[in-house]
């Protein structure tokens, strides 16, 4: 053509020779992707040293996609993973992006603990209500009252109010967007950048293959029309106070951002006091 | 030291400097150690929320240049199996300590037994080899841990210290040699420029040289069937090239990694096969059938997996029967008799574990067997 | 790869668009949220069967990018030029990439936000 075209800005963090990507029309995932990329860049964090982990789905192939040390691993064991991960070489900045059955179905019991110890580790959830990847089964984020394959009649069990859990757990940064909510996503991605400590984005998207479509709630474009309308934004908010109803309203927010010693922080503070000369510092850390 | 001190000891001598678990009886021992020691040696000690975490925390950590661990007995190594695959399908250097004792399910928590070989074998999904060891001494258990680690490293897989509690609470005499005489086999890390780097492309003996995080590389690693680099393809091909990549590259290795101790073998006729502690009763139950001058030699497979087919084979062709003494309802014996092809008899003597084979029975075995033409 | 040049002869910039269109799966993101409303769907077809997104308002478009951080597909972007600039160059970082700082927050987004 004779011109150079100037870059999409989420290219350079993208493998490019694996693009098209597998996600439907109006899929959230992509969109959250490029604010991902927007924080990276804004953060200025050096790209050798930023491992992404993804566990099993369609957010879990996020880490694929990546150009970045990426690891895509077992069904629910993204944040083992990377707590392993990020022990063994603390000078990474450890990404686990992945989604609500992932995370909190499967994966509760990492997450809980890891929030607990306060690993350092940037949590991003995409919480789309329901098991995508292998074709729209209920999750633990599905409201009450929306069918699902395998709650065909609709979902009778009270879901996870995500921020709560995480924030209960030990998380130092909690926020909720929505993947309409692209600037904000990229601003606290990059806040969660410079957090140490863990640090947990959830952010609702749409997925209208299964849950919008059997929902009858329109497509991705006519649900990115509704994160529009029906959200609030309060920074602060209780954490309690945000649970989220079928088709209610969406409380959205940085809700958390506190100081706690880290899990390497208080490991190493711990041997100091306790072994004090004696104690051998990793060559690691 | 006890067994399950030394394998700990054999962990910190090996390099290891990162370990996670989750305890249970009667593997905790390790990890307890590991946990007093790590600060003191530069590693890193975690206890994990389950075994799950632990057995991927230490693929975790490998990634980062770790030379990792974890701990456990037969309920956690259930649940671990799902880790062992990743890591084979991973190429990941880790190694697992399975401290054996009676099972199914809870079982017998604080008595051994010798029910997981097959599972060692054959329990994650799908089709990859493994490597594991089988220690009968607390010696050996420092020994073989050491060895467990190098060829993890060296064939990129997860490596399997198959222990038993009696071995694990056996209180023995272990000789530590100083860490230069000590062999550690390195990581085989890549000195390619990231831009020509191939994470899986594999060298002439089948394995692939390894980038860690934060290098530069900027690779792939994902459980999905991948190509050379390190993407995943849906596609028969793929799976053929990397599933026969995996299997090849410890089965074209096979005779060298393999390794038995055979004692009294030379002029047997019958030759009895067992190994970890009941390859100690055995021992007692040779050394018996000699003074009553029956022919009896024991083959020990120090290395249970792969399997020393090729010396069971030879063997076959002169002596009358194979005897499995084995702390299980028959594992190990259809290696043999496979091996054996008909051309010796095989017979097993069983145990659920709880205690170990009784060496008079062992014998009673051995004179009827002695009769047989 | 399509490039659309636009020119807004008052401002110190000009957006200009660009669209991968094979990469598109037609979500409309990019139409829905672009502020100034400068994107249509396309009537013609593209290697998949959908119809990419067009530039209707070529003075219209600011270069905010909005379109960029929408689209799931990474099909479609915007950048800033400066007026003065002539040619079609690779954006420098504040251009293109790090461009989301806190007024940006409380612009483009809140402007779309009624």
């Amino acid at each position: 053509m004779g011109i150079t075209i100037p870059l999409n800005p989420v290219e350079p963090f993208l493998r490019g020779d694996r693009m098209p990507h597998i996600w439907c029309s109006g899929c959230g995932i992509g969109t959250t992707v490029n604010c991902f990329a927007r924080a990276l860049a804004e953060s200025k964090l050096p790209l050798d040293k930023v491992a992404i982990v993804s566990g099993i789905g369609c957010t879990g192939r996020v880490a694929g996609y990546l150009r970045l040390d990426s690891f895509h691993t077992t069904h629910g064991r993204a944040i083992p993973f990377a707590t392993g991960l990020k022990l063994a070489k603390p000078e990474l900045t450890v990404v686990v992006y992945s989604g609500d059955g992932d995370l909190i179905a499967i994966g509760g019991n990492h997450f809980i603990h890891a929030a607990r110890r306060n690993v350092d580790l940037k949590v991003i959830c995409i919480n789309n209500f329901i098991y995508g990847m292998t074709g729209g089964q209920v999750a633990p984020t599905t409201p009450i009252g929306a069918t699902a394959t395998t709650a065909p009649y609709g979902c009778f069990e009270r879901p996870f109010n995500l921020p709560y859990l995480a924030e209960s757990c030990g998380a130092v940064y909690v926020a909720r967007w929505t993947a309409y909510h692209v600037r904000y996503i990229a601003h606290s991605m990059a806040e969660a950048f410079r957090k140490k400590g863990f640090s947990f984005i959830e952010i609702l998207a749409p997925c209208p293959t299964l849950y919008q479509r059997r929902n009858k709630l329109g497509d991705g474009l006519e649900t990115m029309r509704y994160y529009k309308q029906h959200s609030v934004i309060k920074h602060g908010a209780s954490t309690r106070d945000v649970d989220l109803d079928f088709q209610g309203e969406i409380i959205l927010g940085k809700f958390v951002d506190i100081e706690r010693p880290t899990l390497q922080q208080t490991m190493e503070q711990r041997y100091r006091h306790t072994l004090q000369e004696r104690y051998v510092a990793s060559a690691r850390r | 030291m006890d067994g399950n001190h030394a394998a700990c000891e054999g962990a910190i001598a090996a390099g290891a400097d990162f370990a996670a678990g989750y305890p249970i009886t009667p593997s905790t021992e390790i990890v307890e150690r590991f946990a007093a020691r790590a600060p003191m040696v530069g590693a890193t000690f975690l206890q994990m929320e389950d075994e799950l975490a632990s057995s991927i925390a230490i693929v975790g950590a490998a990634w980062g240049g770790a030379k990792a661990f974890t701990v456990t007995s037969g309920p956690g190594f259930s649940l671990m199996m799902e880790h062992i695959g990743f890591a084979a399908m991973t190429e990941t250097p880790c190694v697992f300590v399975n401290v054996q004792r009676g099972g199914p399910s809870t079982g017998l928590p604080t008595l051994p037994a010798q029910g997981d070989m097959m599972q060692a074998r054959w329990g994650s999904h799908g089709d990859y080899e493994v490597i594991a060891f089988c220690p009968n001494s607390p010696q050996e258990s420092f020994d073989l841990m050491i060895e467990a680690f190098n060829l993890s490293e060296k064939y990129r897989t997860p490596v399997f210290l198959m222990m038993d509690e009696a071995v694990g609470h056996m209180t023995e005499k272990v000789i530590i040699p100083s860490a230069d005489e000590i062999e550690v086999f390195p990581r085989r890390a890549t000195e390619a420029a990231p831009d020509e780097y191939l994470p899986f492309k594999p060298g002439t003996d089948g394995v692939p040289e390894m980038a860690i995080a934060g290098q530069g590389y900027r690779f792939h690693v994902t459980g999905l069937t991948h190509d050379e680099r390190g993407y995943p393809s849906m596609d028969w091909r793929t799976q053929q090239e990397l599933v026969g990549r995996l299997v090849g590259k410890i089965r074209s290795h096979a005779e060298e990694i393999s390794r038995v101790e055979e004692r009294y073998v030379e002029d047997a006729e019958v030759v009895l096969v067992a190994y970890g502690i009941s390859s100690r009763v055995a021992l007692y139950a040779v050394e018996k059938s000699r003074e009553e001058k029956l022919r009896v030699g024991l083959l020990r497979p120090i290395v249970v997996w792969p399997f020393a087919e090729r010396r069971i084979h030879e063997l076959a062709e002169r002596v009358k029967a194979f005897v499995v003494v084995e702390l299980n309802y028959g594992q190990i014996v259809r290696e043999v008799e496979r091996a054996a092809a008909g051309r010796a008899r095989t017979v097993l003597i069983p145990h659920a574990g709880g205690t170990v084979h009784d060496p008079n029975a062992i014998l009673g075995v051995l004179r009827e067997v002695a009769e047989w033409v | 790869m399509v490039m659309a040049t636009t020119t807004a002869k008052a401002r110190k910039f000009r957006g200009e668009i660009f669209i991968a269109e094979d990469r598109c799966k037609e979500c409309g993101f990019c139409i829905e949220f672009c502020p100034p409303k400068v994107l249509e769907f396309s009537v013609k077809f593209n290697r998949h069967g959908y119809h990419p997104p067009i530039l209707v308002n070529e003075d219209g478009c600011t270069g905010c990018d909005l379109c960029g951080l929408y689209c799931p597909d990474f099909a479609i972007y915007g950048i800033r030029v400066p007026t003065t600039t002539t040619t079609a160059g690779r954006p420098s970082e504040d251009q293109g990439a790090a461009r989301d700082t806190q007024e940006e927050l409380s612009t483009a987004q809140e402007a779309d936000r009624n």
